[in-house]
Order: C-alpha cells, then structure tokens, then sequence
C-alpha cells in the first residue's frame, strides 16, 4: 500500500478505539481481555469465549465488543479484564464471572465490587490508572500492551503504527537513521547493554551486498518473560523496527529466532508478519518506495547458550548452538559469513518511538549513562508478581515495594536477584541501588535481560547459588573447558556445603575457580556463570559460614541440615502426618504423641503442611531445643 | 518397544518425513525447523528417523545426531502418552517447585526425563513457561496447574489416569 492508505487506516482505525485513551463516552464499549501467557494460563481464552456468547444470547454486539490484548503486567491478579471507556480494572476474573461483568456492567453500568482490586492498604481500586502497580510505571515499550490486539495490524497502525518506518524512507536518509539511535543513548536491553546507534553504525559501514538483520527472542533466563510480552502483546513494532534497521544498515532480509516453547508468542508473530505482508509493509517496493526487506521466523529448540550472538547464529543457521570466536563480529561476519545486525526484542521495541518522538525526548528520560526505561519480569515472594516497565535509575527499593507491593506474609526481604543465571543476589543493604547497568554491574550483578527475582528469610542463599549453577552446567554447550569442567565443580562445591560437608577451605576455592571461569571462558555464557555463587559469597558470607561451620542452614532448606519434629504438647494424635509421610517415617497410634524417625525421613515436609495442630516444626538440627 | 514394531512405524511415516524436508529445500539452514516438524508427528527422532531426513537434505548423519543430541527440545527415546513437566524457572522454583518436582518422582517412581514403565507419564522438568503470577506452575500437556502444592500431586496424576479407563 501507499502512506495515503496507511494514513487512512490509521485516521479510522484511531477514530473507533481512541475511547481506550481518552475514556470518553461512546456507542460500543471494549471489553479488554488479557491474552498474555500468565492469563491464559489461567483460563482467559474460556472467558473471552464466554463473554462473546453472553454478548451473542444478549443481542448486544453492537454495544460491546471483547478484544483479547498482550499482558497487562499484573499477572498475579490475572485474568484481568478492563471496560473502556471507563477504565474499570476487574481482577482474577473466572469464567463464572462474565455473567456479571454484562449483566451487571454493560446492561446495567454497575461496577461489578467482587472483581476490583483491593490493595494492600485495603483500598479499593476501581480504575486502572489508579493502581498502585501501575503509578511509578513507564510504559514505553509496553505502551500498546493491553491497549490493543496483537493479531489486528489495523489496531497497531491506528495508534502510529509504520508511521516510523514511514518517516525513514521519506524523511530520513540511512545515516539520519543511525544517528538519531545513536544520539538517544540506547543500549541493547538483551544484558551486556552495549550502544545500539554504535552497532547499527558498525553494520552499515561494513561492505557487503548481503546484509542480514535479526532478532534475538530466545529469552532464555528461567523466570523472566520480558520478549515473550512484548512478542505476544505488541508484535508489529518489533518487525517495523527491523525493517528500520535493514533501511539504515542496507539490509534486505531478517530473521527473528524464538523459542519454539513459546507457542503463542510464534502465533502471535506469525499472524503479524502475515498482515504485514498483506498490507505491503514486508516485501518489495515498501510504502511504494525502492526499500524492499522481508523476515523469516527460525525456532530454537531449547539451548539457553543460543541466547549468545554468535551461538544463535550457529542455530539459526541449523547448526549446533555453540559459540564462535570473535573477532570476526557478527556486525562483519554473522549469518552465512555476511555482516548481520542482532539485537534483542525489547531493543528493537524502542526505535520507533525514537524515531517518532527524537532522540533528545528519549534521552531525557532515564540516568546519564542508562537512556530510556527497562522492562522487568518481576517474580518470586511478591506480592505484584508482573510485568514492569520503569524509568532507568529508579530504585530497587521502588520496584519492589511501590510497584511490587512488597512481600507476602509479613516476611523479611533477603535478597533480590538480577541478570537470571548470568547475575546476582542483591542484598536489603543495596536496596537503594539505583536500577541502570553501570551500578548493578559495580554490585556484582547486571541488568540481564530483565528478570528480577526477590527472595525471603525463607530462602537459602546457598541453595540458590546451587540453583543457577546447576542451570549453567546443564546448558554449558562443553565448547571451552574453563565454562564446561569449571562450572560443574563450582557445582559439586556448593552441594558439599549444602549437604554439610563443606570446609572454610572451599569458600576460598569457590572464588578462586569462579573468577577464573570469569577470565577464561570463551562466551558470555561462561564468563557470566560464576556471577550467582561469587555475588553470593560476598553478600551473604554469614550465611556460607553457617553452612560449613556451624553445619546449619539458617533458613531451614538444606535438607541435609534440618531436621523436622514433632511438638509432643500440641500433636493431638491424629493420625494425618503418619498417614501422609511417603515413607512411613512416623510412628504413633491414634490419639497417642507421634514421632519421626530422622534416618527414614527424606524431609518432603509434607507433615508439616498437612498438620493441623502446628505441631510439625522445622527444626535446624542443632538448635531444635529451643522451638 | 521392540525394534520390528519400530521399523513398520517409520515405514508408516516415510513419506511424511521427507514431505517434510521438501517443504524446507529452498530455505538454507532448516534443519533445527524440519526436526521440530518431525518431532511434532513422529513424537520422537529415533535414528531411523535421522536416517531418512540424512538421505533427504543431504546433511551428514553425524551433524544431524549432533544437534538432535545438543537441544533440550528433541528426544531419541519414545515419550509418555502425557508430559508432566514441573516448571524450575526462577519464580517456581523460590516457592519451593524442587519439592513438587521431589513429589512427582515419588509418585510416577521416575527420574527426570525418564517415562513411566506404563507409558502413560513422562516426567519433565521445564523452564519458565511465563505464568509466573501463579507460581509454582506444574503442566500436564497443554493443561496448567498454578499454585501447587506437594498435596495436589495425586489428584493431579489421577485426572490423567481416569481419562484412560473411561
């Protein structure tokens, strides 16, 4: 199509669904389902079929319509379902609610009070805008997630959709282009944090006849769900990002490397490439101009190293997914030995609105050296376990307890952990830590892709650190021996301690051997693997000695240095916990005081859940005498 | 599963399988998408299997074996009627998913990876599958389970069982 037919689309598309925005009274309301993964997951396709056959038996398709969105971010509260143009937020809304939501809401324009947020403080809260969650928010790369449907390019085009793309043919020459993401300051949200405009001039500099441009959303961090959002909520202004990258770079083709696990995702993308075609904004003669470029989708099978440029190369080319030396760059040499762009998705989901708002809006927001916002996946004991998108150089502390509602049950806040496998546990004595690369970086962690997991009192430092080296000696591709033979001994190291067996001698051998990996591993992979336990090691010394001197493990995990017994004053004799334990390890006739016995107890702890006395306590071995 | 049965199975498939490869001979560097494909309808990539996609794209064997063998997505080995995957991403894990994945061992008497003697369960342990809101997620197929707790297994696995009988 030409722009006079991209701008007519947008002018009447905007014209149907700008209540969304502005909230103002109109003929048809939209009911906004979450279609995200966390809500799906928790039924929202059955409701989205339930409130379009209400709407069906109602008659009242010309007053309401329901549009299935990307994720909203609070997944905890999911399915969540949003009224335009009211902006009524209803939470953890089940199939057996539609009824209310359009007999009472639509027919009657009551609000339904059940399906509101109520907020830690007890206030209820009705509108979206008003949610605690969403008020330090930033929401610039998530900016149409939840506001339209992924699987409708006419939504996204409505809301200034390929008009970036418009401006760089029209507007813009190749080297405009680059400078402008060069002068807003943004860098590569995939971890490293390396300068886009920088890689983007690299690219366009090298000679090539063949240029490649592709997209790295083989998010691969356990517990982070960034892209896969960002992929499934909004998937056009990633594509009509890289087709801005081919313009500026002179690339003509692009492949976007996903993980097959992320099935909705792929169907979200490939409806969008689809489309895209069909509107003529993917193939030749783009826009009606000389540029043409087209991509493709290639599926990773499950290998965290292929989050690694130079591995994903490898697997996008069919091949096994290891790493390759560098020099040369992939910038020089990638794909096919031609000069390759790749960035990441959320990366790539910033340039339009740089290119549409400027590069000195975009680098007004954000730290000196950390432009822009940085979306996180936020997880664990929280109480607003989500999506958020914040301003670079907010605190963690604001994450956490404005927008993450602190931590459920009253706990104590221990640690939170940052960068996925390849970061590290940040302290409550760091919790002022302003949120941009340099300074994670300086505190032994990194941004990471943007996973952000806090733990408790309840969690074991150790344990943890164990966790994440058990991820990376699984998915060491064996490649280099220092990441291959390195990791898995820093492995066995931790599980000696954890198991009571550990020395003093072994906390210094723990540092020795993971800076060494850090040195001489040959991917980011293994130069980032020793980060959890090292990380760990100098926050959480305290709790390593426990382990190794005093043969404890404070927050009661090691299974091999806790102990579980029973209460005699409170165990009614009921009989439950015995006839629960999977291996017969306590004894005790009925309405008599039980007992386990510690040398057949594998300590599942399904006694203590099942107790109803309270009279099942974890003891830490040594100090049982004072429960 | 005896090898005679295996060989009329693959016979059964041939041609499906090399449809397959076709499909992806003007698009270099397929190979990890015609393994998916073929994974999806052979359920497993035994090396018979390997064989005919070797003789069809003309890719070495030993470089086919080498990235079956390298994913975590493709399996040699036949795999259950149902996939219990317990998710170990981070989220999961901090709440404590080391002990339903403990849990289910017990329960189906399989490691990780391994297949009921039955056929009927594969255990697996996953990473994120992103509804980390309701954490710790265990999935059976395409169901979810979010917020469970080690006390939910047998009802869990028993939902499978009954289908069986009925």
């Amino acid at each position: 199509m030409d722009t006079v037919t991209l701008d007519r689309i947008q002018q009447e598309r905007y014209d149907e669904i700008k209540m969304r925005l502005t909230h103002e009274p109109c003929k048809c309301k939209h009911i906004m389902v979450c279609g995200g993964s966390g809500c799906h997951s928790a039924k929202s396709g059955e409701l989205i079929k339930e409130l379009r056959k209400l709407i069906k038996d109602e008659k009242l398709e010309d007053e309401v319509e329901v549009v299935q969105t990307g994720c909203f971010g609070l997944c905890t509260k999911g399915p969540i379902v949003l009224v335009q143009p009211e902006d009524t937020f209803y939470s953890k809304v089940q199939v057996e609610d539609a009824h209310d939501i359009i007999s009472m809401h639509i027919k009657e324009n009551r609000i339904v009070d059940r399906l509101l947020v109520r907020e830690n403080d007890g206030k209820v809260v009705e509108k979206l805008d008003d949610l605690n969650f969403y008020k330090k928010q930033q929401r610039l790369v998530l900016r149409n997630c939840g506001l339209i449907d992924p699987e409708r390019i006419e939504d996204y085009i409505a809301l200034d959709g390929y008009q970036a793309l418009k401006k760089c043919l029209f507007e813009l020459t190749p080297e405009q282009v680059v400078n402008e993401i060069k002068d807003s300051g943004l860098r590569g949200r995939g971890g490293a944090g390396f300068s886009t405009g920088r890689k983007w001039e690299i690219c366009a500099q090298v000679e090539g006849d063949i240029k490649y441009v592709a997209c790295n959303a083989d998010e691969g961090d356990p517990g982070a769900f960034m892209d896969r959002s960002i992929l499934e909520g909004d998937p056009h202004s990633v594509i009509e990002a890289m087709a801005i990258a081919a313009y500026a770079i002179g690339g003509q083709y692009g492949y976007i490397y996903v993980r097959a696990e992320y099935p909705m995702a792929v169907h979200r993308l490939s409806t969008a490439i689809e489309q895209a075609r069909e509107k003529g904004l993917l193939g030749d003669h783009i826009l009606g101009t000389d540029f043409s470029f087209d991509l493709e989708i290639r599926y990773g099978a499950g290998a965290f190293v292929c989050g690694e440029e130079t591995a994903l190369l490898n697997s996008v080319e069919g091949k096994r997914g290891e790493p390759r030396p560098r020099p040369p760059f992939p910038a020089q040499s990638g794909l096919f030995g031609k000069p390759t762009l790749l960035n990441n998705v959320e990366t790539y989901a910033n340039i339009t609105q740089i290119i549409l708002k400027g590069a000195d809006w975009y680098s007004s927001i954000g730290t000196e050296r950390s432009k822009g916002t940085k979306v996180f996946a936020l997880g664990g004991k929280i109480n607003n376990v989500g999506l958020v998108e914040v301003p670079m150089g907010i605190t963690l502390r604001e994450i956490i307890y404005d927008i993450g509602g602190g931590i459920p049950n009253d706990k104590a806040f221990k640690a939170a952990q940052t960068g996925g496998p390849s970061g590290g546990c940040l302290p409550a004595s760091m919790l002022d830590i302003s949120v941009e690369y340099d300074e994670l970086v300086k505190a032994g962690s990194m941004m990471g892709s943007g996973g952000l997991i806090v733990m408790d009192e309840d969690n074991c430092m150790i344990d943890i650190a164990k966790f994440y080296l058990d991820f990376t000696v699984d998915e060491s591709c064996g490649k280099c021996s220092p990441c291959r033979i390195g990791t898995m001994r820093l492995y066995q190291i931790l599980d000696k301690i954890t198991k009571g067996h550990g020395t003093l001698e072994d906390l210094d051998k723990l540092e020795e051997l993971g800076l060494a990996i850090k040195d001489m591993s040959v991917c980011g992979l293994g130069q980032s693997a020793p980060n959890p336990v090292l990380s760990t090691l100098h926050h959480f010394r305290d709790e390593y000695e426990a382990h190794v001197v005093d043969k404890v493990c404070p927050a009661g995990v090691c299974k091999d240095l806790v102990e579980y017994t029973i209460i005699e004053d409170k165990c009614r004799g009921c009989t439950l916990c015995s006839r629960n334990c999977p291996v017969g390890a306590i004894s005790g006739a009925i309405k008599q005081v039980h007992h386990i016995d510690p040398s057949v107890c594998i300590k599942c702890g399904l006694c203590l859940t099942k107790c109803k006395f309270g009279a099942v306590v974890l003891g830490k071995s040594k100090k049982e005498d004072e429960e | 599963m005896d090898k005679n049965c295996l060989c009329d199975l693959v016979k059964e498939h041939e041609s499906t399988i090399r449809g397959i490869c076709k499909k992806y001979s003007d698009s270099p560097g397929s190979l990890i998408s015609i393994l998916n494909d073929v994974q999806e309808d052979f359920g497993f990539l035994p090396i018979q299997v390997q064989e005919i996609i070797a003789q069809e794209t003309g890719i070495a064997l030993s470089e086919i074996y080498g990235v079956t063998t390298f994913y975590s997505r493709f399996s040699l080995t036949p795999v259950g009627k149902h996939k219990v995957s317990v998710c170990l991403g981070t989220a999961c894990y901090v709440k404590g998913s080391q002990s339903l994945l403990d849990g289910f061992k017990r329960a189906l008497d399989v490691d990780v990876g391994e297949t009921t003697a039955d056929n009927q369960f594969t255990l697996e342990a996953t990473r994120c599958i992103g509804a980390c809101g309701l954490a710790p997620v265990v999935t059976v197929d395409e169901d979810v389970f979010g917020n469970t707790k080690t006390e939910d297994i047998a009802d869990i696995i028993g939902k499978y069982i009954d289908k069986e009988e009925n």
